[in-house]
C-alpha cells in the first residue's frame, strides 16, 4: 500500500497534533501514523476527562483534513532525499499490509518515554511506570481501592497520583528524588507560566492526604512470600510493599501498585536512523524547528523536554514552517526561548540523584528482554561492547528500557539506530518501495482522511 | 605497554583472537590492539556457523582442520558461547542438486567426514517448514553453530591466562618493518606483526588483494523449534556463475535462544553499513521461498557486516613478501568465525618457526607473485564461498 | 467457566477470553488492562519471571500476548474487541 502525502508528521501528541493542523489548514495533504489506537499522545490519552485544552485541540484534529494513521508503527526509512522520501509503517493488526508513506516533508513528533532505573525487585508484575500506570488506568484497568506508591522524580509524579486518587485509588505515598532547593528554581520558572503552577497546585490539592516525600525513592519492591514447593497452582509473585529509602532511613509500605519513572527520555530513534543531528541525547533543530537533514522537521520532546505547552507550540511552528509559511513560524518562534528556559530548568530539578545508581544489586535485572543483570554489566566498556557480549538491549524493545537506564548507570549513550525501528514482521521487509510517487505527487488527488 | 613483544596482534576480533591464544601456547609474548573492543567487527556480524566447506581441495583441509580444532574445545567452551552441534543440511532443490548432494558426500568422504543423504521424505520430517517438494539434503552432523563475539572473549581469554595483552580501544596507524604506529603517538616493537584486520587489512597493506564484500543480516524474535538445523541452499552453487553481481542465497541459522538468523547477501563496492532495501529484500524472498512460513516471524533487527573477500576465495594466512616482520591472517570472506582457529594455529606454526598440522602453501600470501599489486578494484573476483 | 469484569462495565461491554476465562471490558479498554484483570501477568522472561506491563505506551514489551493465535503482540496498544481470545506466558505458537 502506498500513501502519498506533502507533510508526513510522525506523532499523534500534542507536538503532532499541533503540526498537522497547522499543516493542513495551509491546504497540504496531512498524513500522521502514531503507534496509540487513539490520538493525544501519552498526555492526552483517552480516558475519562481529559483537560479543556486538549479536547479543543482534539476536535480540531477530528475536523482536520488529515489522513489519521492510528495504530501504525514506522518500521523504516526506504529513501531520503532533499525533496523529499518514503517511510514504510507496519500496522498493529496482524494481517494488514505495511504502508510506504512518500512525503515531500517530514515532521518528528515522537516525543518521549519514562526513564527507568533498576533496583531490586523492579521486575516484579504491578511495578509500573507513573504514566506506566496512569495509561494502563486510563485503558481500563480497574484501580478503585488499590493501594499504589508513586515513586521517581518530575512533574508526572503529581499529576499521576491526582488522575489515580481522582480514579479512587489510595495514593500512600509520593517518593521525588530530587530535593527542595533542587526543584525550587523550577517554582521560579513557573511563575512566568502561572497556568502551570496553578496546574501543579490543583495536583497537589488533590493529592493533599497523600504524603509526599522529598530526596526520597524505592529501595526494593517487595513480592508476597511464595507459597512454596508442592502446592498447587502456585500463585505467581506479585508486589506486596515496597521500601522506601529517605536520608539513610528506610521503611517498608503495603501497597498494590509501585508507580516508577525517572522523568523522561525522548523518542530520538527515528532520528537518529535518518542521520538527523543529535547532541545531548536531543535532536538539534533551528527556530524553525527544521532538523540537520533538509525535508526533516522535529517538534516536541525530542528537541527538549518542555512539557505540552512547548510541544504545541514546537508543532505549530513546525508545521507551520514545512507548509512554506516561514514568516508566521518566525513569528511564533519568537516565544521559544521562554519554554526552553522551563525546559532548562525543568531538567535541572530532575537531575537524578548519583546515590540511584547504588539501587541495583549485582542480582538486579538491568535488561528486561534479555534478563541482564548487573552483575554482568559492570566493567563493559560501552553500550555496544555490552550488546555484543551481555545481550542487553539485544530483545524486542531494543534498548528502550535498559538504554535510558544505562545511560544514567553507566555514561553509556546508545548507537545508531538499525531498522526495523519496532520489531517488524519479516514480510514486512520483503518488498522494495514502489517508485516515483514523490515526483507525481503535487498532481495526485487528496487521500480521503480515514 | 611499550616495550618489545615477540608478537603483536592487530585486530581483536576471532581471528585476531585466535592467532593470539595460538601464539601464547607457544610460549610466545603476544600482545593485541584492537581500535574498538573484543570481537567488534565481522565477528559482531557474522552467523556463527562452523562448517566444512568444499569449494577447493585447500578450502576444505582448512575448513574441517577448524572443526576439529573446535571439536576439541566443545567441551570447555563456557554457555555464553551457545555452540551447539546442529549440523548443516544442505538442501537439493531438485534432481539436479540431489546429483550434487551425492558428489559433496564422496568429498566428505574421502576427508574423513560423515555425512548422510536424506531423501525427499526425511527432509520433510526433519524440517517440517521447509516448503513441500524438495529433492532432499546432505547431513553434515560435524557442523555446529556458535555466538562469534563470545568465541572470540573466550579465546582471548585464553589468551591472556598465557599471559597475553590486550590494549584495546586503541587505533593503529601504521605498522611495518616491526613497528606499530598508535594513533596517540606512542610506537609499540615486535619480532612480528600479525595483521587480522580482516577487510580493515588494506588500511596499514592497501596493496593487498581484499576487497569488502558486504553481507546482511536479519534476526527473529525467539520461535524455538521453527528450524532445527543450519539450512543451506545447494542451488545457491549452480545459481552463482555470475563474476562480481550481487547475489542473495537461502541460508538459515537456529540460535540457542529460539531466535533464526536469516542470510545471505553478497554485494561488492558498498563500504558504507547502510541497508541494500532491495538486497536485503531479495535475500528474505529467497529465504521465504524455501520457508513459506517465516514471512510471518517477527524481526527484531537488521545489519550488514563486512568480509574480507580474496580473488581465489582463500585467505591469507603467512609471511608477507614484502616485508620479513608482517604475517597475514585476514581474507577470510564469510569462513573467518569457523577457519579461525586453524588459521592461527597455522601463524603460530610460522612464527615459531615449526611446521603446521596441516600444509600451509595454499593460503601463503607468496601465491599472488607479483600479480599481488594488481588494483585490486580491477581484479577478478570470484564468487567467493559462504557465510 | 469463570468470569471476571473490568471496571465501568455498561451494556456495550465487549467480551474475549484470557486463557480460557470469558472477561467483559468496556469499549475502549486495551487487551493488557483486560489481561491483568484476570491474572497479574503477561508474559514469562526468558529466564522464567512472570513479567507484566511497565510503560503502557508501546515501548517495553513486557505486556506481549498471543492474541488470535499471533504472538508477540503488545497487548496495551491493543484494543479489545469482541471474541478476541488472548494468550498469555506461553511459548510461541509457531505463526
Amino acid at each position: 500500500m502506498k500513501k502519498d502525502f506533502d507533510i508526513l508528521v510522525v506523532g499523534a501528541g500534542p507536538a503532532g497534533i499541533a503540526a498537522a493542523i497547522a499543516a493542513a489548514e495551509n491546504g497540504l495533504r496531512v498524513g500522521v501514523v502514531d503507534d496509540s489506537p487513539s490520538p493525544g499522545g501519552q498526555i492526552w490519552r483517552r480516558g475519562t476527562q481529559p483537560p479543556t485544552a486538549a479536547r479543543r485541540w482534539n476536535d480540531r484534529f477530528e475536523a482536520a483534513a488529515v489522513v489519521r494513521m492510528m495504530g501504525w508503527r514506522v518500521i523504516d526509512c526506504l529513501r531520503l532525499t532533499p525533496e523529499g522520501g518514503i517511510l514504510r509503517a507496519e500496522c498493529n493488526t496482524p494481517g494488514v499490509q505495511p504502508a510506504d508513506l512518500h512525503f515531500r516533508h517530514l515532521i518528528l513528533a515522537t516525543g518521549a518515554r519514562e526513564r527507568f532505573l533498576p533496583f531490586p525487585g523492579w521486575t516484579l508484575p504491578n511495578v509500573m511506570g507513573a504514566g506506566g500506570l496512569d495509561a494502563m488506568v486510563r485503558g481500563g484497568l480497574p484501580i478503585e481501592g488499590k493501594r499504589v506508591v508513586i515513586a521517581g522524580t518530575g512533574p508526572l509524579l503529581l499529576a499521576v497520583a491526582a488522575q489515580l486518587t481522582a480514579h479512587g485509588a489510595s495514593v500512600v505515598a509520593i517518593c521525588e528524588q530530587a530535593s527542595l532547593a533542587q526543584m525550587a528554581p523550577l517554582a521560579l520558572a513557573l511563575l512566568r507560566q502561572p497556568g502551570k503552577l496553578l496546574q501543579g497546585a490543583k495536583y497537589r490539592w488533590a493529592t493533599r492526604k497523600t504524603p509526599f516525600f522529598t530526596r526520597c525513592w524505592p529501595a526494593a519492591a517487595l513480592a508476597e512470600p511464595n507459597p512454596g514447593p508442592g502446592s498447587e497452582n502456585e500463585p505467581q509473585p506479585r508486589l506486596q510493599a515496597v521500601t522506601l529509602h529517605r536520608e539513610g532511613k528506610q521503611w517498608t509500605v503495603a501497597c498494590d501498585y509501585l508507580a516508577c519513572g525517572f522523568h523522561l527520555v525522548p523518542n530520538t530513534e527515528l532520528a537518529s536512523l535518518l542521520g538527523s543531528r543529535i547532541q545531548d541525547g536531543f535532536v538539534v533543530t533551528d527556530q524553525q524547528m527544521r532538523t540537520s537533514i533538509p525535508a526533516v522537521w522535529c517538534a516536541g520532546e525530542p528537541t527538549g523536554i518542555g512539557g505540552v505547552d512547548a510541544s504545541l507550540l514546537e508543532g505549530r511552528i513546525a508545521g507551520l514552517s514545512a507548509a512554506g509559511k516561514t514568516e508566521a513560524a518566525r513569528a511564533l518562534s519568537k516565544r521559544r526561548p521562554g519554554m526552553q528556559a522551563f525546559a532548562r530548568a525543568l531538567e535541572r530539578a530532575c537531575r537524578l540523584d548519583p546515590r540511584l545508581r547504588e539501587l541495583a544489586d549485582d542480582q538486579t535485572i538491568v535488561c528486561r528482554c534479555e534478563d541482564v543483570r548487573m552483575a554482568a554489566l559492570r566493567g563493559r566498556s560501552g553500550w555496544r561492547d555490552a550488546k555484543l557480549h551481555t545481550r542487553c538491549g539485544m530483545g524486542p524493545c531494543q534498548g528502550r528500557v535498559c538504554g535510558g537506564a544505562a545511560e544514567f548507570l553507566f555514561g553509556w549513550s546508545a548507537g545508531h539506530a538499525h531498522p526495523p525501528l519496532y520489531p517488524a514482521r519479516v514480510s514486512s521487509l520483503m518488498e522494495e518501495a514502489e517508485e516515483e510517487a514523490m515526483a507525481a505527487s503535487s498532481s495526485h488527488p487528496a487521500i480521503e482522511p480515514e | 605497554m611499550t616495550g618489545n613483544h615477540d608478537v603483536i596482534v592487530i585486530g581483536a576480533g576471532i581471528v585476531g583472537a585466535a592467532c593470539a591464544r595460538a601464539c601464547a601456547a607457544r610460549g610466545l609474548q603476544t600482545l593485541v590492539v584492537d581500535a574498538a573492543g573484543v570481537g567488534g567487527g565481522a565477528t559482531a556480524a557474522g552467523m556463527g556457523h562452523i562448517v566444512a566447506m568444499d569449494d577447493s581441495p585447500a578450502q576444505l583441509a582448512l575448513t574441517r582442520r577448524s572443526q576439529q580444532l573446535w571439536s576439541a574445545i566443545a567441551a570447555e567452551l563456557p554457555t555464553e558461547v551457545e555452540f551447539e552441534r546442529r549440523g548443516t543440511l544442505w538442501v537439493a532443490a531438485d534432481e539436479e542438486e540431489m546429483q550434487e548432494v551425492l558428489r559433496k558426500q564422496t568429498v566428505y568422504a574421502a576427508a574423513g567426514l560423515e555425512t548422510e543423504v536424506l531423501d525427499a521424505r526425511s527432509l520433510a520430517e526433519a524440517e517440517p517448514n521447509l516448503r513441500p517438494g524438495l529433492a532432499g539434503a546432505l547431513r553434515v552432523p560435524s557442523d555446529a553453530v556458535l555466538y562469534p563475539p563470545a568465541a572470540a572473549s573466550f579465546l582471548l581469554r585464553q589468551a591472556m591466562d598465557l599471559d597475553a595483552k590486550l590494549l584495546a580501544p586503541q587505533r593503529v596507524v601504521a605498522a611495518a618493518n616491526g613497528q606499530v604506529s598508535l594513533d596517540d603517538g606512542s610506537r609499540l616493537y615486535a619480532r612480528r606483526i600479525v595483521n587480522a584486520c580482516g577487510a580493515e587489512a588494506t588500511r596499514f597493506l592497501p596493496e593487498l588483494p581484499i576487497r569488502k564484500r558486504r553481507g546482511h543480516l536479519l534476526i527473529t524474535d525467539r520461535y524455538p523449534g521453527f528450524v532445527h538445523h543450519q539450512l543451506v541452499e545447494l542451488g545457491y552453487l549452480k545459481s552463482a556463475h555470475s563474476v562480481a553481481a550481487d547475489s542473495t542465497a537461502f541460508n538459515v541459522q537456529p540460535r540457542q535462544t529460539g531466535q533464526i538468523l536469516i542470510g545471505s547477501s553478497r554485494e561488492f563496492d558498498a563500504e558504507d553499513s547502510t541497508i541494500n532495501h532491495a538486497l536485503l529484500g531479495a535475500m528474505l524472498r529467497r529465504a521465504e521461498s524455501y520457508l513459506p512460513g517465516i514471512g510471518r516471524l517477527r524481526a527484531i533487527r537488521v545489519w550488514t557486516g563486512f568480509r574480507a573477500a580474496t580473488p581465489d576465495k582463500l585467505p591469507l594466512i603467512g609471511p608477507w613478501p614484502e616485508d620479513a616482520s608482517l604475517c597475514l591472517a585476514t581474507g577470510h570472506e564469510g569462513l573467518g568465525i569457523t577457519t579461525s582457529l586453524a588459521t592461527g594455529e597455522l601463524v603460530a606454526a610460522e612464527i615459531a618457526g615449526v611446521r603446521p598440522e596441516i600444509a600451509a602453501e595454499p593460503y601463503l600470501p607468496a601465491r599472488f607473485g607479483d600479480g599481488i599489486r594488481t588494483d585490486s578494484e580491477s581484479m577478478l573476483f570470484g564468487e567467493a564461498a559462504y557465510d | 467457566m469463570t468470569e471476571r469484569t473490568a471496571q465501568d462495565i455498561s451494556i456495550n461491554s465487549i467480551e474475549l477470553s484470557v486463557d480460557g476465562v470469558r472477561v467483559r471490558v468496556a469499549p475502549g479498554a486495551t487487551v493488557a488492562a483486560a489481561v491483568l484483570t484476570v491474572d497479574a501477568r503477561t508474559r514469562t522472561s526468558v529466564s522464567g519471571e512472570p513479567r507484566a506491563p511497565l510503560c503502557g505506551m508501546g515501548i517495553c514489551f513486557e505486556c506481549q500476548v498471543g492474541i488470535d493465535g499471533v504472538p508477540y503482540q503488545r497487548s496495551c496498544q491493543i484494543l479489545c474487541s469482541p471474541g478476541m481470545r488472548v494468550t498469555t506466558c506461553g511459548e510461541p505458537s509457531l505463526p
